[in-house]
């Protein structure tokens, strides 16, 4: 299958057009010993129809976590995406199109990032957000940059419940640069320990990273850290989720400095990880400082409304090495996503996302707090997900769970010695269903068969 | 103008609905609960589906017409891709699962890096990166590691002032120093200038290949000889790998280490901004410090495996853009070896084609050939009172979209144009006649060109209040 439209006659004819009598007259540039001897090693090419099939085969090795009854999460939820998100985001006007530098024929991107950065704001209570990151890791990463350049300090706290793959990409990214991570041990009730956090605030801290909800989905005091980081002249980098925005309090109102986060539920399909969405807000008092693309609203020479990029200057392609970031392709499709999510399920739809979120994990911690031989260890300040502590090996445990049908949960003992290997980090969304919670808590007490 | 989606929005409207909760609970009480509403807008289906067709509408893009700006590589999307990669065995994939449940998944990541490890000639690669500016900062923490593990304190990165922007930015957020070394009269490094700029300072010569003038670094062998004869390591940003396919492979030539844009290169779409792709590869001596987990393969079967002590960590929370990957995979299947090498020759075909008629008309300033983009200049037309803005705003008058302007920097009004091995020998006349055109107009009727664009949805928008009080963030009280 070649996507070439050019013919042989066509070649010749641009050939005499160019003035040369061959191809290789063009490749004269590139010395002869330099160039590829002989063919690719690659497997012959395929019709569209022999594309679609390999394909269809690969895909069917799988066995999708959406195909079965999922309590996966640690970051990345099996969620409700309404047909629209999926209609907008193939229309080709959007995913054939790039970046809006000519911006008089790029307004339908322009004011739907536009659009999705005013959501994002409302979302989070913040003033400003960008048009998007990779992840809700590097989001945090570049946070963490931005914060450092800000306050000019070296330390940054960081919570010990983060998700581990967050926080290694954060070590990964600050191994070069002179800022520290010391990390905050929890309490015995899985969360920040506010008076270690009071003892290694210094004058060197430039902020503090509170993960809301922590990777173990237990509410953290915001307001109180937040009091507590002001106190001391740090800045508060909130890493939130979305959904519980619409019922925890967002960063906006405990007086967060930057908030970033992970943006996958919002419409975007867990597709193996990738691409996901990081979002990123701050104060009006920052948006210089802020990496990424931000656009504007303005007006056109006749005075009619219109969008464009704005404060490049920030930006690496103007200000280079000195840019915020080096940030330059980020996840434009996936912030329409958000978008096209947020305007469908809307204000009562949000909310009721989370509400069933909530209450459908409740459902489930509640039947567990009365089956015997499990434990969970961190009570009932948790949004979507909770730890779960079981009389046997987690891995154990998922084994039979999915011989039910269903995915169980993240064992934790691996990254979390602490908690043991029996250990488990249970996520239930609102698209889980009462009949799925109780089959959970059937095999959690012993009597599920296998299938 | 569009009125926005909060001021569409009427309280009680809803566009989607989820089931009703079979789980419902007395109360809902958490410390710290929202005091506001959010501010969601609330809209009927068909209203959203009307505002989202409403702003595509005022979209150019590749499905409409050529769009050639340079470096960004907009050729076709393939459909059958976009079919293939939504297959719910892929897309319903979460990155937790067991192995056994994602064998396809690990087949297709193990597939596509042997792939361009054959393609490139490189020893290895990671798909972790999300973009090709993160794959930058990726290869950049590479050198670093290597360095560093060799007891070597390296500081400078060396970049010529045709680059990206990306590239001074990456190696700065990497703790490197960049240094801009100059390019010499035929816009290429110049072999005396980088003798002498190489020192035992000297971590990395990060250039790109074809440079963004669209040439090739004639010298690119002596260059390598340079750089590692000081023990320094050699990048290669492939932004334009497209040039290259099946004619040179950066690792049969000594590079060191090396980004691909899937997005660019290799078909995936570029989605309004994203999301890209930007795998790096490395020659053998640095594979070890590649990012973590690696797929492996055994009898069949793939797994996960962290064992590489010396790697630099994670750049990505989970593997990548996986869902990219599988559109990069579909193409190089589809295509096979001989196709991409088409790929290539008709991509500096198609450049040399219209450059061949086009620098009649516009100031060449680096004689070509070119390979796959060539930078015009209309600093012929400054005696008009026109500039490259100018040229740029009338070719959107006439339906088409415009090539990179101002940049690289080294070029007075640069117009970078990158026409792409996907369009026609028809495409290409049309866009060349409308250049032409457009040339005539700014000597005949220059004021066509300075109130261009007339037949856009809007026209030339005020960037300086914009940037002077930026409006980032629609109002509460609009809606």
């Amino acid at each position: 299958m070649s996507y070439i439209q050019n013919t042989d006659a066509d070649r010749k004819e641009m050939l005499a057009a160019i003035g040369v009598s061959s191809f290789d007259e063009l490749l004269e540039p590139i010395p002869e010993e330099l160039r590829m001897k002989g063919a690719f090693e690659l497997e012959t090419p395929l019709a569209e129809g022999g594309v679609a099939e390999l394909f269809k085969d690969l895909a069917a090795k799988n066995r999708p976590a959406s195909a079965l009854a999922t309590f996966l999460g640690g970051g990345i939820y099996d969620r409700f995406i309404p047909a629209l998100v999926r209609y907008v985001t193939s229309r080709s006007e959007f995913y054939t199109s790039y970046t809006p530098y000519q911006a008089e024929v790029s307004q339908g991107t322009l004011q739907a990032i536009y659009e999705y950065q005013s959501l994002i704001c409302r979302i989070t209570g913040m003033d400003v957000a960008n048009a998007s990151m990779y992840d809700g890791a590097t989001a945090l990463a570049e946070a963490v940059l931005m914060a450092s350049g800000i306050k000019g300090g070296g330390k940054v706290l960081v919570p010990r419940a983060l998700s581990p793959r967050v926080r290694s990409v954060l070590d990964c990214y600050l191994a070069a640069r002179a800022i520290a991570l010391e990390e905050m041990p929890c309490t015995g009730q899985g969360t920040l320990d506010l008076d270690r956090i009071e003892s290694a605030l210094t004058e060197k801290t430039a902020a503090v990273i509170l993960a809301q909800p922590n990777y173990f989905g237990l509410i953290e005091p915001s307001q109180e850290l937040s009091e507590l980081a002001r106190r001391h002249g740090a800045l508060l980098i909130a890493c939130v989720d979305p959904i519980s925005c619409a019922l925890c309090a967002p960063p906006g109102e405990y007086g967060a400095d930057i908030a970033v986060g992970e943006g996958q539920s919002l419409g975007i399909p867990q597709s193996y990880g990738g691409p996901l969405l990081g979002f990123m807000a701050t104060k009006s008092a920052y948006v210089r400082r802020l990496p990424g693309r931000l656009i504007s609203g303005t007006v056109d020479v006749d005075g009619a409304r219109g969008y464009v990029m704005t404060l490049q200057t920030r930006e690496q392609h103007i200000r280079r090495e000195k840019a915020t970031s080096n940030i330059c392709t980020n996840e434009g499709l996936c912030a329409l996503s958000a978008a096209v999510y947020l305007t469908s399920l809307g204000e009562q739809g949000v909310r009721e996302v989370a509400e069933q979120s909530f209450a459908k994990s409740h459902t489930l911690y509640r039947l567990l707090t009365r089956t015997k031989g499990c434990r969970l260890p961190y009570g009932e300040q948790f949004f979507q997900e909770f730890v779960l502590e079981l009389p046997m090996p987690a891995r154990a445990f998922l084994k039979t769970a999915k011989a039910n049908g269903i995915l169980g949960g993240i064992p934790l003992g691996e990254q979390f010695p602490e908690l043991g290997e029996n250990a488990l980090l249970v996520a239930v969304t609102e698209k889980r269903t009462k009949q799925e919670i109780e089959r959970y808590r059937d095999i959690v007490a012993g009597k599920g068969g296998g299938r | 103008m569009s009125k926005t989606i909060f001021e569409k929005s009427r309280p009680g409207r809803r566009g989607y609905r989820i089931p009703e909760n079979d789980c419902p609970v007395e109360t809902i009480e958490l410390a710290g609960m929202r005091r506001t509403p959010i501010g969601l807008p609330e809209m009927g289906e068909q209203d959203i589906v009307r505002h989202y067709i409403e702003l595509a509408a005022k979209n150019y893009h590749v499905d409409k017409g050529i769009y050639p700006l340079g470096s960004c590589t907009m050729k076709y999307n393939p459909l059958v891709n976009e079919e293939v990669s939504r297959l719910e065995g892929f897309a319903g994939l979460h990155p937790a699962q067991d192995e056994e449940d994602v064998q396809g998944a690990l087949e297709l990541i193990y597939r596509l890096e042997r792939a361009l490890c054959e393609i490139s000639g490189m020893a290895a690669f990671t798909l972790q990166p999300a973009a090709g500016a993160h794959g930058e900062l990726t290869g950049i923490m590479l050198a670093r590691a290597y360095f560093a593990d060799r007891g070597e304190r390296r500081k400078i990165v060396l970049i010529p002032d045709s680059a990206h922007g990306t590239n001074p930015a990456s190696v700065t957020i990497c703790g490197f120093t960049p240094k801009t070394i100059p390019s010499n009269e035929r816009g290429l490094i110049d072999l005396a200038v980088l003798e002498k700029e190489v020192t035992a300072e000297t971590a990395v010569l990060m250039l790109t290949l074809p440079n963004t003038l669209g040439l090739f670094e004639r010298d690119i062998a002596e260059i390598v000889g340079i750089v590692h004869a000081n023990g320094a390591l050699v990048y290669m940003d492939g932004a334009n790998m497209n040039a290259l396919l099946g004619i040179v492979r950066p690792g049969d030539i000594g590079i060191d280490i090396m980004h691909l844009n899937l997005h660019k290169t290799f078909s995936t779409p570029h989605g309004g901004g994203g999301p890209g792709s930007g795998p790096v590869g490395v020659a053998t001596h640095l594979a070890e410090f590649l990012p973590v987990p690696r797929v492996v393969e055994a009898g069949g079967t793939y797994a996960l495996s962290c064992a590489a002590r010396k790697s630099i960590g994670r750049v990505h929370p989970y593997l990548g853009n996986f869902n990219v990957f599988v559109k990069a995979y579909a193409y190089i299947r589809a295509l096979g070896g001989e196709g991409l090498r088409e790929v290539s020759e008709n991509a500096i075909l198609n450049a040399n084609y219209l450059l061949a008629r086009l620098k009649k008309t516009y100031d060449l300033k680096y004689p070509g050939p070119c390979m796959h983009e060539f930078v015009l200049s209309a600093r012929n037309l400054k005696k008009f009172g026109i500039r490259a803005t100018d040229v740029v705003k009338r070719l959107l008058d006439y339906g088409l979209h415009a090539p990179t302007v101002y940049f690289p920097l080294i070029v007075e009004e640069a117009l970078m144009i990158e026409p792409v091995e996907t369009e026609s020998r028809e495409t290409l006349d049309h866009f060349a006649e409308v250049l032409e055109t457009i040339a005539e107009e700014a000597e005949k009727s220059p004021e066509k060109l300075h109130e261009a664009p007339m037949n856009t949805p809007v026209r030339r928008l005020d960037e300086a209040v914009a940037a002077r009080c930026p409006d980032l963030c629609c109002s509460e009280e609009a809606g």
